[in-house]
């Protein structure tokens, strides 16, 4: 099955490869006059399947009838050479790549457009060559015509510099609170010790007291070290 | 009669009441899993696990985490959890002598920080770039008279030219520093200026923000998996990772390499871990919490594996189409064949008859050949995985701004909780020590060390700094925390004694521990660092020391211009091997000095030397 596949697809490619040839044969009148020009002869390749898929429409002489009309249209623009006429603009070597080579007669001076005018105009009008055909720059190539591109899109402000502040806001802000938050804890834990030793003293006449103690005091379980007795050792008299 | 009444509150209370404590367990198993988790899980593990013969690395790997990585996490945990103060405490306890393994880990985790943060800045950079479609990094931009691209980026490609000059700007060779690079010292302020949050008041912030930090890079991971599970070649990708070559075991490189590969995943000999334990209470069970922790580490490694591999499945996939599609378009052109009438998978056939019937066009063509295998083996570690390899992989997958935000969401929250542990480990030693009086507050504190960081990391936003960033990664960390780690087990179970941190770590946990862990400290552990120190040694003299340079002007460019470090530069490298070691020595000669010159001074006058709490059965 695998077999017989590869077999039908190399007899196919065989018979593009001898079709394509067979194309040169009624194109060698024009091809004649071509080689005379083939200083500023110039080779276009379309690749239509890779830019449209299934939308891609087949090359026939109508598509080969505007392409030369893009062409006599930018040598007009770009020269003001007004006798251009679409008939002056030679196609020849079409194969089913598709590709082809093309140049420009001028008749008012019996000899080719010399090959940078060429190139000039094509690159002046590449855009509008391009949308005729819906293609792009690498889909419809001129080789030995270098693609001009276009300006690098850059926003005002770079995006990256608009997130950065964005999160360093909010990192000041939180610092900002953090740091306020524990002055204020620091400032309620030494407001509250003082408070503490007041309301102790308010609820010494409230609470009852034993021998001048308040006896809840008295419930802690490790016992307290009685002052007076600890103190009393600088009041003995040293033997 | 008022004294009397005051006596409740007497300043006769022990000190630790006022020590900070975690909220509960939760916090502190989920810090200690982010300390160790970290970026060498994503970029260092699958790497090695590739190179080093795919699911037969896991065998010296799991020998490694049984006899060595969680012995000694065992005892970091123990004893921070015992003696309940930072690395300088801890050693000072043990024995006077041994304070400079302290302060020479406070070091290491300095110098760590410094460079740490500064892979967090890059990734910073690159997460800030994210949130744009096309992403940046995914087109040339074009040259001055626009007929191409910049020519940098045309011999190389786009994210090599995003990551060398937009992000780095680097020079040629390390001699010359360049200029530094605003917008990355940007970065470095607010990163710097992000883990100064959530270390301000220590545990109390970090051990909040670490909800987010340590189970975030999870929830990114699984995503990752599900998404790279699903692309074109994921399965490629992973059969090739984990496809067993057991022969590669005869290679003692690889067990090497698997020894310190768990030894520096686990982030053993910091400090960190001694710090985060000695914030828990007294009766914890560090036992189940080292196991714990370790097998998470190796789980995650795993796993990060697993997702990693199958997005770079996809991405050698992808090449080698790519490299199928240039050569078909090749054919086509130079036979005039229809567009597209050359499918991928027929060109193999149609090669070979093109190869037979026009052997010299075909020539004359020089093709490249195009195998699935050797894109596969274009691995890559460290940050060329990250920032190279990864983002190339991100610009293929549809939808990958949000790709890219969220791989690099996850490497900054994965390198920020290793960072907490990295501070931990600077700050509670510096806290421990009192060298300032009590009523300046934590704050004002951590904000000096972040700002003395942040200061001394600007020579890394240089466009040399990321050659200077090597030299660190390479000398500052290896050698010391070998050697710390070497005398963490000589110091626990010699100077302190087996028995008495036996008897410790059974009045913590209840149990005693047993032959497994008493065989690992006294002998197995260390003589594997003592090997792994060896011959690292070994290695790392064997030949000059050589980097890798990013050269526009070198003849082989693309290809990274291999030199040497010149003669400054080496002594540079000497000096961050030797200097935290150099405390060992020095802080035992100056207690052996104190001790021959105080005469009637008590030698163990030190804050440190109090035990707070006495086992129970002492």
């Amino acid at each position: 099955m695998a077999f017989s596949k590869v077999l039908f697809t190399l007899l196919v490619f065989s018979g593009y490869w001898v079709r394509s040839h067979r194309r040169m044969v009624p194109a060698q009148r024009s091809a004649q006059a071509n080689l005379s020009g083939a200083k500023d002869a110039f080779k276009v390749r379309l690749s239509l399947k890779t830019a449209l898929g299934d939308k891609a429409y087949t090359w026939n002489e109508n598509e080969e009838y505007l392409f030369k009309a893009m062409v006599a249209f930018s040598i007009r623009t770009f020269s003001s050479r007004e006798k251009i006429e679409i008939s002056n603009v030679l196609l020849c070597n079409v194969t089913k790549r598709v590709s082809f080579w093309f140049v420009v007669t001028d008749p008012s001076e019996n000899q080719t457009v010399p090959a940078g005018e060429v190139q000039g105009a094509i690159r002046m009008n590449r855009n509008r060559i391009n949308n005729a055909f819906i293609l792009n720059d690498q889909t419809l190539e001129f080789l030995e015509i270098p693609a001009t591109l276009g300006p690098p899109t850059e926003p005002s402000t770079p995006i990256w510099v608009i997130i950065f502040s964005v999160v360093f806001c909010l990192v000041i802000v939180g610092i900002v609170l953090l740091i306020v938050s524990g002055i204020r804890q620091r400032r309620r834990k030494s407001k509250a010790s003082t408070e503490m030793t007041d309301v102790e003293d308010k609820c010494e006449t409230m609470v009852t007291i034993e021998n001048g103690i308040p006896c809840d005091t008295l419930d802690s379980k490790e016992g307290r070290t009685n002052r007076a007795f600890a103190a009393g050792d600088e009041k003995l008299t040293p033997l | 009669m008022s004294s009397i009444l005051a006596a409740d509150t007497l300043p006769g209370d022990p000190k630790e009441d006022e020590r900070p404590k975690w909220d509960n367990k939760f916090q502190y198993i989920l810090s200690c899993v982010g300390f160790a988790v970290g970026l060498g899980n994503i970029w260092r593990f699958p790497y090695l696990c590739q190179t080093y013969g795919g699911g037969a690395f896991l065998i010296p790997y799991f020998i490694a985490l049984i006899f060595e990585g969680i012995p000694l996490f065992h005892i970091e945990l123990a004893i921070g959890q015992r003696l309940r103060t930072g690395s300088i405490g801890v050693w000072s306890t043990i024995s006077p002598y041994l304070k400079g393994v302290g302060i020479g880990c406070l070091f290491v985790s300095f110098l760590v920080s410094l460079y740490y943060n500064t892979i967090l800045m890059w990734v910073m950079w690159y997460f800030l770039n994210s949130f744009q479609s096309p992403l940046p990094w995914s087109s040339c931009p074009p040259n001055e008279n626009r007929t191409g691209s910049i020519e940098e980026c045309q011999s190389s490609n786009t994210v090599n030219y995003f990551w060398y000059r937009k992000t780095l700007n680097i020079t040629a060779d390390i001699n010359e520093s360049g200029t530094l690079q605003w917008r990355l010292i940007m970065c470095l302020v607010a990163c710097w200026m992000i883990v100064y949050i959530c270390v301000i008041r220590g545990i109390e912030t970090t051990g909040k923000a670490i909800y987010f930090t340590a189970l975030f890079p999870y929830l990114v991971l699984t995503i990752f998996l599900i998404r790279g599970l699903t692309l074109p070649g994921a399965t490629e990708g992973l059969i090739y990772l984990f496809t067993p070559n057991m022969s590669i075991l005869q290679n003692p490189q690889v067990w090497l390499d698997a020894a310190t590969q768990i030894f520096f995943s686990l982030s053993l000999a910091f400090g960190g871990h001694i710090a985060f334990s000695s914030y828990n209470p007294p009766k914890n069970d560090c036992e189940k919490d080292a196991v714990t922790i370790a097998v998470v580490n190796s789980m995650t490694s795993l796993y990060a594996s697993v997702a990693v591999f199958s997005v770079l499945g996809f991405k050698a996939t992808n090449d080698y189409w790519d490299c199928l599609d240039r050569n078909i378009l090749s054919i086509i052109n130079e036979f005039d064949f229809p567009d597209q009438s050359i499918q991928r998978d027929d060109y193999a056939a149609c090669f070979a008859h093109l190869n037979s019937t026009q052997p010299d066009r075909m020539a004359h063509l020089q093709l490249r050949s195009c195998h699935l295998q050797d894109f596969l083996d274009k691995s890559a570690s460290g940050t060329g995985l990250a920032f190279i390899v990864f983002t190339e992989a991100i610009v293929h997958m549809p939808g990958s701004p949000g790709w890219a935000v969220l791989f690099f969401g996850m490497l900054f929250s994965l390198g920020l909780t290793s960072m907490f542990g990295n501070m931990e480990g600077v700050l509670t030693p510096i806290l421990d020590l009192h060298i300032l009086p009590r009523s300046v507050p934590k704050e004002f504190i951590t904000g000096v060390i972040c700002l003395v960081c942040c200061l001394s990391a600007l020579c890394f936003t240089l466009q040399s700094g990321s050659y200077w960033l090597e030299i660190f990664d390479k000398y500052a960390a290896s050698l010391n925390l070998l050697v710390f780690a070497f005398f963490e087990v000589i110091g626990v179970i010699y100077v302190y004694g087996l028995k008495r941190f036996c008897d410790d770590v059974e009045w913590m946990t209840g149990r005693r521990p047993n032959l497994y862990w008493q065989m690992t400290w006294k002998i197995i552990s260390p003589l594997l660092l003592l090997i792994i120190f060896v011959s690292y040694i070994i290695l790392i003299t064997q030949k000059q020391p050589t980097y890798e340079s990013w050269n526009p002007q070198y003849d082989d460019f693309p290809v990274k211009q291999e030199k040497f470090y010149p003669g400054w530069v080496q002594g540079i490298c000497v000096m961050l091997s030797l200097l935290p070691c150099i405390w060992i020595p020095g802080m035992a000669l100056f207690q052996l000095i104190n001790r021959r010159q105080g005469k009637g001074k008590n030698p163990w006058s030190e804050p440190y030397s109090d035990k707070p709490y006495e086992p129970v059965q002492d």
